[in-house]
């Protein structure tokens, strides 16, 4: 009877076990705005060393996950490379991050469209997962603090940008 | 003269292709098996299946970085290494028997242990209460004679 009593327990502590495993281990929920974003360190995508997002605190940050892969990043990619040249600068800066993609093939989409601003490579897709993006594009402003200001998933265009991302920044007096 | 020299030559050629072609066929084979053995091994990270059945954009760009390894002429296991280089541990099928890693291939073993032992055990508490019933049968005794003869005479009575 003891003997049963221990195996009752243990039974029901790794049943207990592996529910508490599956919860934890479950899809990251999106960041939402006001959140903190996750800034691990991620190798710069066509150059050597690693970058983190953190590097960027004190300046507004328009995160985009994208990847070689991906029509619709092509179809973007413009976009951002625009919107860069126009707010670029002290205060304001694109960041693209390369995820679940070859570092080669990524460099190579750089340079097709002359990605004027830093890139990080997320190879596996961790970064993106912890943003809980569920695909590519997808795009996050991020304020000097480092929280989300706005987000949208899917591609931007230059209505969007202008409509919705610049009347967050800060003026453009300020922001060369 | 000249006709013969040209017959020759076409014959020389057609020796040459007929030994090329096999060793040709030959190669690709095995880099196809090679390739196909390799993408059974590792995953399509954003499709969550193996590279294989994989036929997203994205697989298809990692079937291409592949057989570009393997045409440089690289090994298994390189090309596995540049996969995790790039994607990270999550792109192999079968997780690196280390670290947490390890529990993927300790946790089955362990568990068959166990039930092998609790079985063993189940097998020998069954054992044992059947040996304890059989101790503890009552002993099954003969008729009396006061009986055997009541038995007698009941047989002889109903003799025929």
């Amino acid at each position: 009877m003891r003997l049963r009593s221990v195996i009752a327990v243990l039974v029901a502590v790794a049943v207990v076990a592996l529910l508490v495993f599956g919860l934890l281990s479950k899809g990251n929920s999106r960041i939402a705005v006001g959140e903190e974003a996750p800034a691990p360190e991620l190798a710069k995508l066509g150059e050597s060393g690693k970058g983190s997002l953190k590097e960027y605190r004190g300046k507004w940050v328009l995160v985009n996950f994208w990847a070689s892969w991906c029509e619709p990043c092509r179809e973007e990619a413009p976009a951002l490379v625009k919107f860069q040249g126009e707010h670029g600068g002290k205060n304001f800066t694109v960041v693209g991050i390369d995820t679940q993609d070859i570092s080669d093939d990524g460099a190579k989409f750089a340079e097709e469209f002359g990605l004027p601003y830093p890139l990080l490579h997320d190879g596996g897709g961790d970064n993106a997962h912890e943003f809980g993006t569920t695909g590519v594009p997808e795009n996050f402003l991020l304020e000097p603090n480092g929280k989300v200001a706005w987000e949208t998933p899917g591609p931007v265009d230059a209505k969007v940008l202008e409509e919705e991302v610049v009347p967050l920044l800060p003026p453009k007096s300020e922001a060369s | 003269m000249r006709a013969r020299r040209a017959g020759t030559a076409l014959l020389v050629l057609a020796a040459l292709t007929a030994l090329l072609l096999p060793t040709a066929a030959g190669a690709a084979s095995a880099l196809r098996t090679e390739l196909n053995e390799i993408e059974a091994e590792v995953m399509c990270p954003i499709c969550g299946t193996l590279l294989e059945l994989a036929e997203s954009p994205e697989a298809t760009r990692e079937k291409a970085f592949v057989e570009k390894l393997v045409k440089q002429g690289k090994s298994k296991d390189e090309v596995k290494d540049a996969l995790v280089a790039q994607y990270g541990e999550a792109v192999l099928a079968e997780p690196k028997g280390s670290g947490f890693n390890l529990s993927a291939y300790l946790v089955p073993i362990i568990a068959f242990a166990v039930a092998v032992v609790l079985l063993a055990l189940a097998i020998w508490r069954w054992r044992r209460a059947a040996g304890s019933r059989e101790d503890h049968k009552p002993e099954i005794e003969g008729p009396s004679d006061e009986e055997r003869e009541r038995l007698d005479a009941d047989l002889a009575r109903y003799d025929l």
